[in-house]
């Protein structure tokens, strides 16, 4: 049985238990554990099942490489599922539940899957559901979906916050081992400004457990000593708990920083992302040991030679009572000896290689373990946890000889490099023949900004397993050197370790096993592939490593193939009798372990989602009833309800109001740009398809902006200020978007035109006054003439109303008496209230958006967004009054002129009246007879802007009709969503008023 | 005429590091292409600044210069002045290309205070904090929306778009919140 040992345990505080529940099972650790250790110390070996056979899975690895011991940690706004019990600390209350399993998981049916895994080998899911076409979209991958996936999702929103947060460094040193320490010292003292990441809780690494001697004391010590040096220095930072997730072009990192991961519910955010610009990059992320294939590796029980050891010494954890040691290199014996030193039974080192006498071997034999050297693990058995395993000659078949009880194994296949980091921005890798691992290439760096290496690697992720201290000096003195620092020549720390003979490969054990035994040994832990499956995809022509990846979904669990992928591609390069660097590993990607959704929403999220733009009236309608509607990032009232009413009867209501006595629109976010210049007049009628030039001061009129395809993209009342000042009003959404276009044509195109523009949308509160009264309540307010003779329509004027400084402007979009009023933003609010004020004894009612339009529409005025949609020309809509006909050219002009847009055969707007009066459906088609190329049924318009108008009592419509114009008074039938149609006669598209003599008294 | 307001009417938070959004402030928008004659005299004229230098803001009394771009500067000003100071402009530019604009309604403005007021600002701005000199007007973002901040009187000074002052308001409180310190 696994078990807390007596005496020891470097990271564990005995005298602060720790309370925790697995399965609602109470369990108690104490401080300093992980969830792993604390599960291993109470005897929980079996932690959950397997991902397709729901086989039983225990404990693998120690850290960010365990592929099975995942849980669901925490409940309701804090459940998160698929989490790392290697890598959670633990904390009062923890909850865990294990994954995958029903209905428990001592006991589980879909076991079944096990026996039937014959049934299931590799590219199982495409050869199945593949046929017939239909059946996968409604029948298999609705039942998959609901079976995939390992832990529960969260349905509660997160409770936690998180947040994120810039940086920047000369050096970001990625692993706070004794090879990223050492670079952290050499760097600090040269002066440059350092971070040292570490994605553990702890400093050091490995090399305390292995019992390094680093400068001449325990490397323990030496960790403290170095960590206690950088603490003073004020030019580097160190974070622990916080993980390097990616490296990006351009010397970007993304790291996760965990803050309250530990400490859930401290207020503080649970997780903080890191954005960071760096001058090179210095990867001192370490090794990851390799499994052993061999038949049963997978059973709860069977752990990584490290791992074993990292329990017994940092936790004071036994695995078991009986441990084998199974091997083919000298540094498993390191955990041999730590077992038998800590009182523990080893059973055996069962070594592949012939010959085994280096002196850590030597160590082990006098320490009275038995080496078996030659040999190999035939098979595990056992099911929920190991009890035996039957030993058998390497160099055979697989016939066993012995078997030897045990209930724990420790394996080691070697070490590789973790260079994730050097790989995510395309460093590239050499195969190491001594060590049967894949190392950076050097000469083969990823690229910064200026073409030098961006990523460094130190230490054993550089390859250098057994000296990585002088490794981490070496390669920090490059990137110092290329950063223009200067390090200090001081004495590299001797980095002391037991010599180790080579080893020796193994990707399958033993070496000549059958299907049988071939079919139980696990490669991918969690995803359950297997030697068998990897084999069978390269039988069936998947010789690319990517694309046996994704058909026998090798390295595609939440582990990301950091245990599984050399040995799948060994064995894959072994099958095509390749060599393994000619197949190559996949890719690597970002993250290196998952990062939390939360952690890349950042702050954004509830209120600050987004940018929210308010008017400065937004407050009062905001009390006054005010239904939003989003336009671009603005809310406008879409209108104002009054109690008991329904948005469309509220509309209904301002229409009538606004028609029949005085509305009140907040106009604000209308877009107002200023433009100036000697040549300013030029520039707008270069960018209008109207002449501006010639505008008379004191005077608007209507123009269209073109994009230089000839389609229309903004449209707006422009204002003649002085002889070399206009204002260009834009729609709502369109203010930034016109004011970057000018500045793009003004900077890149014509920048000696002398023009400045500025954007003052925001400068200005604007209020339309429409309707009837719209003279009388201004009249009331008094300050400035504002008669039909002082202010014609399409005029405007400076003045004060009410005492408000203001200008006004006589434009409508109603087909009303209307004026459109600016005052400063900072007094919108209180000259809005004025009007309501003064307003009352004239019927005002404010109204919103959706009023507006439909009284536009009812006007025939066309609406960006509506009736056009980027394909749209101003012909098109009939708008050829406002396209100057003497002009040379104006942005569009050479475009409209192509032979597509020029076609007289083009859908032209007209008007729309249903028979019935019905309203015709938003996005409706016109069809004709017939099918098209695509044998989709033919059509020939489309409606464009469909309302019920309050004014005329009856449904009308814009849209557009191939020839349309020439069509006055034919019917066509428009399409309805419950299959039928809806007949409607071509009419002229002004429906009200088609003199304008409303607006213009 | 009445007063006028800012966008938040001075709200405040105090977490780990105290805001306050402050003014209205008088702000101008002065364009006009580098060696203008008269510029500097207008500058002068209006904020009694020396020209700034390239991303840098110069500050008198109330009053400030900052560089926005070649041919763009932010004059910082009392409220009350800016129309004078629109007068006096005109006149040390007459008959050179420029356009000077009133924009101080179109614009809110905070400050941020307290020892840790840059990590504030840390999380907010991809903008290296440790590098931004003294009198640099760093113009950047805050999250999702344009910025202007710079380093004065124990803390900073944030200019943004009036419209998205709430939102600004909102991403300054939650990342001054206590226990979210770098």
């Amino acid at each position: 049985m696994s078990t807390r040992l007596k005496s020891g345990g470097r990271l564990i505080d005995r005298s602060a238990p720790l309370d925790f529940t697995f399965n609602g099972k109470r369990l108690r650790g104490c401080a300093g554990d992980t969830l792993a250790s604390a599960l291993l110390a109470n005897d929980q070996m079996l932690l959950g099942r397997s991902f397709k056979y729901h086989r039983p899975r225990g404990l693998v690895a120690s850290g960010a490489e365990e592929p099975n011991a995942l849980v669901n940690l925490g409940q309701g706004a804090r459940l998160e599922p698929n989490q790392r019990t290697t890598t959670t600390e633990l904390f009062d209350g923890l909850e865990a539940r294990s994954q995958n399993h029903w209905p428990s998981l001592d006991f589980d049916v879909g076991v079944v899957n096990n026996y039937a895994a014959r049934l299931l080998p590799g590219g199982f899911y495409y050869k199945t559901f593949i046929h017939p076409r239909a059946a996968w979209k409604h029948f298999f991958e609705p039942i998959i979906r609901h079976s995939a996936g390992l832990g529960s999702a969260p349905k509660d929103r997160d409770a936690d916050r998180y947040e994120q947060a810039y940086a920047f460094c000369d050096l970001l040193i990625v692993g706070g081992g004794v090879a990223g320490l050492q670079a952290a010292l050499v760097a600090g003292r040269a002066g440059a400004r350092v971070w040292l990441v570490e994605q553990t809780a702890h400093w050091g690494g490995r090399a305390p457990v292995d019992g390094d001697v680093v400068g001449g004391m325990p490397a323990a010590d030496w960790v403290e000593a170095a960590v206690l040096e950088l603490s003073a220095m004020d030019n580097v930072t160190l974070r622990l708990r916080c993980m390097a997730a990616g490296s990006y072009d351009h010397g970007y990192v993304l790291l996760d920083e965990k803050l309250a991961d530990h400490t859930p519910g401290d207020g503080r955010p649970r997780h903080r992302l890191w954005r960071m610009r760096v001058g090179k990059i210095l990867a001192a992320t370490g090794a990851i040991e390799r499994p052993l294939s061999f038949a049963g590796n997978d059973i709860p029980g069977v752990m990584l030679a490290g791992a074993v050891r990292d329990y017994a010494v940092n936790w004071a954890v036994s695995p078991g009572d009986r441990t084998v040691v199974v091997t083919n290199n000298d540094d498993a014996y390191r955990t041999a000896i730590v077992l038998k030193e800590a009182g523990l039974e080893v059973a055996a080192v069962i070594d592949a290689r012939n010959i085994a006498n280096g002196p850590l071997p030597e160590r082990a034999r006098a320490l009275g373990i038995r080496v078996e050297t030659g040999r190999a693990i035939a098979r595990v058995k056992g099911g929920k946890r190991v009890e035996a395993v039957e030993i058998c000659q390497q160099a055979g078949e697989g016939a066993a000889s012995t078997t030897l009880s045990c209930d724990a194994v420790a394996m080691s296949g070697g070490w590789s490099p973790v260079v994730h980091l050097w790989s995510h921005c395309g460093g590239k890798l050499i195969w190491d023949e001594s060590e049967a691992m894949f190392r950076p290439d050097a000469t083969r760096p990823p690229l910064h900004a200026d073409g030098t290496a961006m990523v460094l690697c130190a230490g054993a992720a550089n390859g250098a397993l057994r000296q990585a201290v002088a490794d981490a000096d070496a390669q920090v003195k490059i990137a110092l050197q290329a950063l223009g620092f200067e390090a200090e020549s001081e004495e590299v720390p001797a980095h002391d370790v037991a010599d180790e003979s080579a080893l020796e490969p193994v990707w399958i054990m033993p070496q000549g096993a059958g299907i049988a035994l071939r079919s139980k040994m696990w490669l991918d832990f969690q995803n359950d592939v297997k030697v068998s499956d990897v084999q069978l995809a390269a039988r069936e022509g998947y010789e690319s490593v990517e694309h046996t990846k994704r058909y026998t979904t090798l390295g595609m669990a939440t582990d990301q193939g950091k245990l599984s992928n050399i040995n799948g591609l060994a064995v894959l390069a072994d099958s095509l009798n390749a060599q393994i660097p000619q197949v190559g590993t996949t890719t690597f990607r970002p993250p290196y372990t998952p990062v939390p959704l939360g952690a890349l929403a950042g702050e954004a999220r509830g209120e600050i989602f987004q940018p929210l733009r308010k008017t400065p009236m937004h407050d009062w309608h905001q009390q006054n009833g005010a239904y939003f509607e989003p336009v671009g990032h603005w809310r406008r009232p879409y209108c104002f309800q009054r109690p008991g009413e329904t948005p469309e009867q509220a509309v209904h209501r301002e229409v009538k109001n606004t028609r029949e006595a005085l509305g009140l629109l907040d106009a604000s976010t209308l877009g107002k740009i200023i433009v100036k210049g000697p040549d300013a007049g030029r520039f707008l009628d270069m960018l209008y398809t109207g002449v501006m030039s010639t505008l008379p001061i004191g005077k608007c009129r209507y123009g269209l902006m073109c994009n230089e395809q000839g389609f229309l993209s903004d449209d707006g009342v422009v204002a003649r200020i002085d002889a070399d000042t206009w204002l260009c009003h834009t729609t709502s959404g369109g203010a930034d978007r016109i004011h970057a276009w000018m500045e793009d044509w003004l900077q890149c195109e014509w920048w000696d035109w002398q023009v400045f523009t500025a954007n003052v949308t925001e400068q200005y509160a604007q209020v339309a006054v429409v309707g009837p009264n719209a003279r009388k309540l201004l009249e009331s307010l008094g300050g400035m003439d504002v008669s039909k003779e002082a202010l014609p329509f399409m005029h405007w004027a400076d003045g004060t109303l009410g005492g408000f400084a203001c200008r006004v402007y006589r434009i409508s979009f109603s087909g009303e008496l209307s004026y459109e009023i600016a005052v400063p933003a900072s007094q919108g609010a209180a000259f809005w209230a004025l009007l309501h004020k003064a307003g009352a004894a004239f019927g005002a009612m404010p109204y919103g958006t959706e009023a507006l339009h439909v009284m536009r529409a009812e006007k025939g005025f066309i609406m960006i967004g509506d009736e056009t949609d980027g394909t749209i020309i101003p012909q098109d809509l009939g708008l050829d009054w406002a396209i100057s006909k003497k002009k040379p050219d104006y942005l569009g002009k050479r475009g409209q002129e192509r032979s597509f847009l020029a076609n007289p055969d083009r859908w032209k707007l007209v008007g729309f009246e249903t028979l019935d009066g019905s309203v015709i459906e938003d996005g409706a088609y016109i069809p004709e007879h017939g099918v098209n190329a695509n044998n989709q049924r033919r059509v020939q318009g489309r409606v464009t802007s469909t309302y019920h108008s309050p004014t005329l009592g009856r449904g009308i419509a814009m849209g557009l009709l191939r020839q349309g114009p020439a069509r006055m008074g034919e019917v066509v039938e428009f399409t309805r969503m419950d299959g039928g149609v809806t007949p409607a006669r071509v009419v002229d598209p002004v429906f009200f008023d088609k003199d304008g003599e409303k607006q213009n008294v | 005429m009445s007063d006028p307001v800012s966008a938040l009417q001075g709200a405040s938070y105090d977490g780990f590091a105290q805001l306050r959004e402050i003014g209205p402030l008088g702000m101008i928008t002065l364009r006009a292409k580098a060696g203008t004659p008269g510029l500097e005299a207008a500058v002068q004229a209006a904020t009694g600044c020396a020209m700034p230098q390239m991303r840098r803001i110069v500050r008198q009394g109330p009053c400030a210069a900052g560089w926005m771009s070649p041919d763009e500067l932010l004059l910082i000003l009392p409220y009350a002045d800016v129309a004078g100071a629109l007068a006096r402009i005109g006149e040390a530019l007459q008959g050179q290309h420029h356009l000077a604009v009133d924009v101080s309604d179109a614009r809110a403005v905070f400050r941020i205070e307290g020892a840790k007021a840059d990590q504030v600002l840390r999380k907010l701005s991809p903008v290296d904090f440790d590098r931004l000199e003294p009198n640099e007007l760093r113009r950047s973002r805050a999250a999702q929306v344009a910025a202007a901040f710079w380093a004065e009187e124990g803390g900073f000074t944030l200019v943004c778009f009036r419209s998205v002052a709430g939102y600004v308001m909102g991403l300054l409180s939650v990342s001054a919140r206590p226990g979210a310190e770098l």
